[in-house]
């Protein structure tokens, strides 16, 4: 009654298997030499005086929403200096904050600048040395909808507050049609996608909607998600996939994920400028209008989401590094650290942001941050 | 039990080979019993100071905001969404995965038992995030309309009724998928107690005139009993621990809702990888104090099978 | 049971409001009830119970087999348009833009190879020693205890064993987080896979055959190694075959102990290492389609390594265990 598998069938069973997988694949395969899309732009870094080649490797975690970004100027800077390795892993802010508390990576990716114990235990960390939230990679929040047909949407900040509270909850509600008298919209109930790990995301969105509208959104503005209604998806990705696949749908996403999504598009946010789509440009509007707070190169952003600036996308983000300004240890290697910042710091490295669909710094934030940077240049050299 | 109690070598071994050996494994049991407690330490003192500073009652607040101002989380919802993920996951698999044990090792042809165990141990290799994928994008649209349909016709109950017209996202998709991340856990450890009946047990039935199901139901059950509470408490410890999938499915509404076709719940390991990422340090603390809850109840549901396993000794093999 | 397929068939065809499983349902429903009137009718009460039963023992495979061979394909057809052996043993991730396509899983397969061998090569000798002493030794309160806290392992959340490593291994101790870290975490949740089905293998072994080597004066140790743990190896396997299944696609103990390596770290002591739960679980965050790809290609390719471990230990199992009778 039990079947036997004696040895030999066993053995070419598996063999079998493994022949018939190894053969498809090699039917699937085709090219498969593939270019490295990094090379033009290592060139052109390297030529333009922007990477300095130190050899070694770091390790970094933190934020999740400046991950494509950091991807990027690893790839770029990895290209050019072929001995250099730095690994970032999004994590999540706070256990990105802590890897570095806690002596674990060369520096952090935040979406909140640190502040207050947290600054404190950075500054220990850093053996008494001064540690800075330096901004490095803007962003936007894009608010993404799935509608059949609708090229375009214009949202206010108190319709948005409306939906996702779930106070408005069909499409052709009087508040949606009164933006959009030119297009017909569904008489169908809206499906509000948010997110449902905490995230660094959520807490600037409703930072946003509480400056905007706070009439309307009266709900906590933490990494979490607490206003009634909807469905959670865990991370953007997942958002703007849920987004793309209902139709009907509306969801925020950090604005890279919204590039490549089909079905999905942006909405104008019109807060009485006129409506704007996000982009980079109209977002890097928004952060050079907003004031910085700089502190011996402890730069954290006050950005303006009341902005009625022409051209103007309001919810636009930063992502913070933070790192030691002098006082990291040898083995963390505070030269590749210093040297991979100045190059993301560059005009190199921020011109490739706006292709991946973050926001380049720019103007006084700019030089405020290339400062900052050349002080971690300076405290690295031992 | 152990009824190998010595009857001729008492008290100490005198071959060095049978005390040697006993202190190996003696050793490896204190190993793991060490290990153990050094988890347990770690959880109960890595979770105190969330536990108290939390304002607001543990037990019922249906909130997680435990790195606010002042700091507020509560476990309900949490036990609630592990509980009912783990139930649902537990009626759909055990009988089916025994079921399928049976079939493999009483009804089927060689061939195809030799298949299908192959079939269902492959799947405990597919990862659980490819679960979570695969269940919310192809699986999902599939069962939406089979959960429509119960809150149609089984709507009176109340844990069917449906007031949103939504059924994606729901505990009761996400315990489906559960169900089939265990089964193969249950379904191949039940498959190994049947071969192990003794072949006298099953002839002798058949000899005297049983059909299939009753030499199953005389000679095969309740010898496997013991082994199949054991398939069914692995399978249970992996669905209430089972992280990945769980917060891909799950809405994650922080609230409980007794109406398990409807988008929302969290369960506590699902909320650990939600949260932890972005926690700052008493949140990561209130997550820890989460984790010391599930071993709790797994313990709780371990001893109680433990104890129903213990009434039924009577076939152990080992006696 | 003519009658009862073409009555199934009726009830399908005239339809329910939703599509989806409900007709297929009902129709299953009817043949059953069909069927087993009709058995009663004919053959008596102990045959339709018979026969009712074999129906639902049938009906459970195939409600099992459904779903499995339904991602099992999802797994082949997505993860083979990218699968290739450069893919599988040449390329990693490094430099290679989330947009593009290109890159591979070499990096990943030593890790997760190494990992899973790490935590397995722990596991079992401590899992299966510890079986052996619940099984055949133990009576006291350490014996008790042991089952209770064994008992509580096997429900540990994955994400618990890896920050339970991370806090004590790595934190407290100051290791660096490596590919050994990875493996220990991993071991957590192995051991009490394996305690718990090598305890209950052994059980099983029928006790006439320890007697009968004890009353010829064999020492209980040999007893142990020679006779009843070949008994139970096949079992014993499949439950360790279980663990490293399940542990192999384990991501968020990994998450905390390993970095998110881009390139090939031979090195399981010491620095990041990638694994396959790992780059699947980056994949799908990085939203693009190249990306997503590249996921379903790693979850092929760990499936393909898990074969290759069942293949072994199957060999194994057919090695050791006794001749058929």
């Amino acid at each position: 009654m039990r079947p036997r598998v004696t040895p030999r069938f066993a053995a070419t069973r598996g063999f079998v298997v493994v022949l018939a997988a190894t053969s498809v694949s090699l039917v699937a395969c085709g090219d498969s030499t593939s270019v490295n899309p990094a090379i033009p732009a290592a060139e052109a870094a390297m030529a333009a005086g922007d990477i300095t080649c130190i050899d070694g490797k770091i390790q970094a975690a933190g934020s999740s929403a400046q991950a494509n970004a950091i991807t990027e100027w690893v790839n770029v800077y990895q290209t050019a200096c072929p001995q250099s390795t730095i690994d970032y892993q999004p994590v999540g802010s706070g256990a990105g904050v802590e890897a570095f508390l806690s002596a674990q990576t060369s520096f952090g990716g935040t979406d909140k600048p640190v502040v207050e114990e947290d600054l404190a235990a950075a500054t220990d960390r850093c053996g008494g040395n001064p540690a800075l939230n330096i901004p490095l990679v803007g962003g936007a929040i894009a608010v993404a909808y799935h509608l059949e047909g609708i090229e375009e949407l214009t949202l206010d900040p108190a319709t948005i507050a409306g939906i996702f509270s779930s106070d408005i909850t069909r499409w052709n509600d009087p508040a949606i049609v009164a933006l959009n008298s030119t297009v017909v919209l569904p008489d169908a109930a809206i499906a509000q996608f948010h997110r449902s790990d905490s995230s660094g995301t959520t807490a600037n969105f409703s930072d946003y909607l509480e400056s905007t509208a706070p009439n309307a959104w009266d709900y906590d503005t933490g990494k979490e998600w607490t206003a009634p209604g909807g469905q959670g998806a865990k991370g953007s990705d997942q958002v703007i996939a849920s987004v793309a696949q209902t139709p009907n749908s509306i969801g925020y996403v950090e604005l890279s994920y919204i590039l490549d999504a089909i079905n999905a598009k942006p909405v104008s946010i019109d807060q009485g400028a006129g409506p704007v789509l996000p982009t980079a440009e109209n977002a890097s509007v928004t952060l050079a209008s907003s004031p910085t707070l700089n502190e011996d190169g402890n730069i954290i952003l006050d950005i303006d989401y009341t902005t009625q600036v022409t051209g103007a996308y309001p919810i636009s983000i930063v992502t913070y590094e933070i790192v030691c300004s002098a006082g990291l240890d040898a083995r963390k290697n505070p030269e590749l650290v210093a040297a991979f910042l100045a190059f993301a710091a560059s005009d190199s490295g921020q011109k490739l942001l706006g292709d991946i669909g973050y926001v380049p710094l720019s103007g006084d934030l700019l030089t405020g941050v290339r400062q900052s940077v050349d002080t971690v240049l300076a405290g690295a050299v031992r | 039990m152990n009824l190998m109690a010595p009857p001729l070598i008492t008290g100490t071994s005198v071959r060095p080979g049978d005390r040697n050996f006993r202190l190996f494994t003696t050793g490896a049991g204190v190993a793991v019993l060490a290990v153990l407690a050094a988890i347990a330490a770690f959880l109960v003192w890595k979770s105190i100071p969330a536990l108290q500073n939390n304002t607001g009652n543990i037990f019922t607040n249906e909130q997680w905001l435990p790195d606010a101002d002042p700091p507020q989380w509560g476990i309900a919802v949490l036990i609630f969404g592990t509980i009912w993920t783990s139930v649902i996951a537990m009626t759909l698999a055990v009988p089916v995965g025994i079921g399928t044990a049976l079939y493999i090792t009483f009804y089927a042809p060689r061939r195809i038992a030799r298949t299908l165990g192959f079939i269902v141990d492959l799947l405990a290799a597919v990862p659980s995030i490819i679960f979570g994928l695969w269940g919310l994008y192809y699986f999902m649209p599939e069962i939406v309309p089979t959960a429509q349909w119960l809150s149609t016709y089984l709507g009176w109950l109340p844990i069917f009724s449906n007031d949103l017209d939504l059924y994606t996202k729901s505990i009761l998709i996400a315990g489906f998928v559960l169900a089939m991340m265990i089964l193969p856990t249950v379904s191949a450890i039940s498959r190994e107690v049947f071969w192990q009946v003794p072949k006298g047990h099953i002839e002798a039935s058949l000899a005297l005139g049983a059909t299939r199901w009753e030499m199953i139901r005389m000679a095969v059950l309740p010898f496997s009993k013991p082994g199949m509470i054991s398939a069914a408490m692995l399978g249970l410890g992996r669905a209430l621990g089972e992280t990945i999938a769980v917060a891909l499915i799950l809405s994650a509404v922080f609230e409980i809702n007794w109406q398990i076709t409807e988008p929302g719940g969290n369960s506590i390991a699902a909320n650990i990888a939600l949260k932890w990422g972005e926690a700052a340090d008493n949140g990561r603390s209130a997550l820890i104090a989460t984790g010391m809850v599930l071993f709790f109840i797994t313990l709780v549901v371990n001893m109680t099978a433990r104890w129903v396993v213990n009434r039924r000794r009577d076939f152990s093999g080992a006696n | 049971m003519v009658v009862g397929v073409a009555v199934g068939l009726l009830v399908q065809l005239t339809g329910v409001t939703f599509v989806g499983l409900a007709p297929v349902v009902m129709a299953v429903i009817v043949f059953l009830i069909t069927y087993t009137g009709w058995t009663l009718a004919v053959e008596g009460r102990r045959h339709a119970t018979d026969r009712f039963a074999t129906a639902l023992i049938y009906s459970a495979a195939t409600l099992a087999l459904v779903p499995l061979i339904w991602i099992l394909v999802t797994v082949v057809v997505q993860g083979i348009t990218v699968l290739s052996p450069q893919f599988l043993f040449v390329d990693t991730m490094r430099n290679v833009n989330p947009r593009a396509a290109g890159g591979g899983v070499a990096h990943a397969v030593v890790g997760t190879i190494q990992q899973v061998g790490i935590a397995t090569l722990i596991s079992v000798p401590i899992g299966l020693l510890t079986a052996i002493y619940l099984s055949e030794y133990g009576r006291g309160r350490l014996a008790r205890s042991i089952n209770f806290f064994v008992d509580v392992m096997t429900g540990i959340p994955s994400i618990v064993a890896g920050m339970f490593i991370y806090t004590f291994w790595i934190l407290t101790l100051g290791f660096p987080q490596s590919g050994l870290a990875a493996g220990l975490a991993l071991t957590i949740l192995m051991v009490p896979v394996v305690v718990r089905s090598a305890e209950e293998m052994l059980r099983i072994v029928p006790s006439e055959l320890r007697e009968g080597a004890l009353a010829l004066g064999i020492p209980k140790y040999r007893v142990i190694m020679k006779v009843v743990l070949p008994t139970a190896i096949s079992g014993i396997i499949t439950g360790v075959m279980l663990a490293i299944a399940r542990v192999t696609g384990e991501t968020a103990p990994l998450l905390l102990t390993t970095f998110l390596a881009q390139d090939i770290n031979w090195n399981a002591f010491s620095d990041s290492q990638a694994s396959l739960p790992t780059f699947i679980w980056d994949q799908i965050a990085r939203g693009t389609q190249s990306s997503l790809d590249r996921a379903w290609a790693g979850a092929l390719t760990l499936i393909l390594i898990v074969l290759v471990f069942y293949a072994t230990a199957r060999i194994l199992a057919a090695r050791y265990a006794p001749k058929e009778r």
